[in-house]
């Protein structure tokens, strides 16, 4: 655990490890997390936007990293996304956020993915946005949603 | 406007989810980028892509986007069909390139999104 999580006034939590090696089952994570929060009745267009974000963070972490998981803690007022990997590690963080710059191999892009877009999408699509990255060993975002 | 008239202006193939044909759509957005998809899309849109892998449907999934018009002859497998089925989505097939197919729908009224 890299960002230190505020456990008070939690009415639900649940964590998610997210593969590398099946590329095909990306996204799995993030589906789960929408369907949780349609049944307990969340805002569609809140849910929409956590779809989006997670979905993104989850699909970086299966293309880019070497291994992590993604937890959601369901408060009153709010939920908060956390994404935390392994590693590589980003060495330029401003740059990664720039739109229309990726690190995508060629295979990635042809599925699809790599346009660059992931983290500017996060942060547009989230009400806090954090992230922090240690070259080497982590990358760790916290993404917030208001209710 | 509504899917079945985009399946017929498009000449499309029906791959699954005929029943929901009536369904109607204020947009349609053509891409084989899905961050794109993810940034852009409105909802009440129809997908146009080239793009044949799961996680068109994952990304469709994401957004609610319950409508899918692969073009240049496209076809999905069976476990992206399957994975369409299980959350009612509509996949259709059309011979015609992106361009030509965004064009018809276009020049018949079908809006398209700003981003």
């Amino acid at each position: 655990m890299i960002i230190a999580r505020d456990t008070k006034d939690v009415a639900m939590t649940k964590s998610f490890e997210v593969s590398t090696d099946d590329f095909s089952s990306a996204g799995i994570a993030s589906s789960k997390i929408k369907k949780i929060l349609r049944q307990i009745g969340i805002d569609s267009s809140i849910i929409r936007r956590v779809a989006i974000a997670t979905y993104e963070a989850e699909i970086n972490v299966a293309i880019h990293s070497l291994g992590g998981n993604i937890e959601v803690l369901i408060k009153s007022d709010n939920i908060e996304i956390f994404v935390e990997d392994v590693g590589p590690g980003i060495e330029d963080i401003s740059l990664a956020m720039q739109k229309g710059y990726s690190t995508a191999t060629k295979e990635i892009r042809e599925l699809g993915f790599g346009a660059g877009m992931g983290l500017p999408n996060m942060e547009k699509c989230s009400d806090a946005f954090h992230i922090e990255s240690k070259v080497g060993e982590y990358t760790a975002i916290k993404m917030t949603f208001n209710l | 406007m509504k899917l079945r008239q985009i399946a017929e202006l498009l000449e499309c193939e029906v791959i699954v989810g005929e029943e929901f044909l009536d369904r109607e759509v204020k947009f349609a957005f053509g891409s084989d980028l899905m961050s794109d998809v993810l940034a852009y899309t409105e909802e009440e849109t129809v997908l146009l892509t080239g793009l044949c892998n799961n996680q068109v449907i994952r990304t469709a999934e994401m957004l609610d986007l319950k409508s899918i018009v692969f073009v240049r002859g496209k076809s999905p497998t069976d476990d992206i069909i399957n994975m369409a089925k299980e959350d009612d989505m509509l996949l259709l097939r059309t011979e015609h390139t992106m361009y030509s197919a965004s064009g018809i729908l276009y020049t018949n009224g079908l809006a398209g999104t700003s981003i």
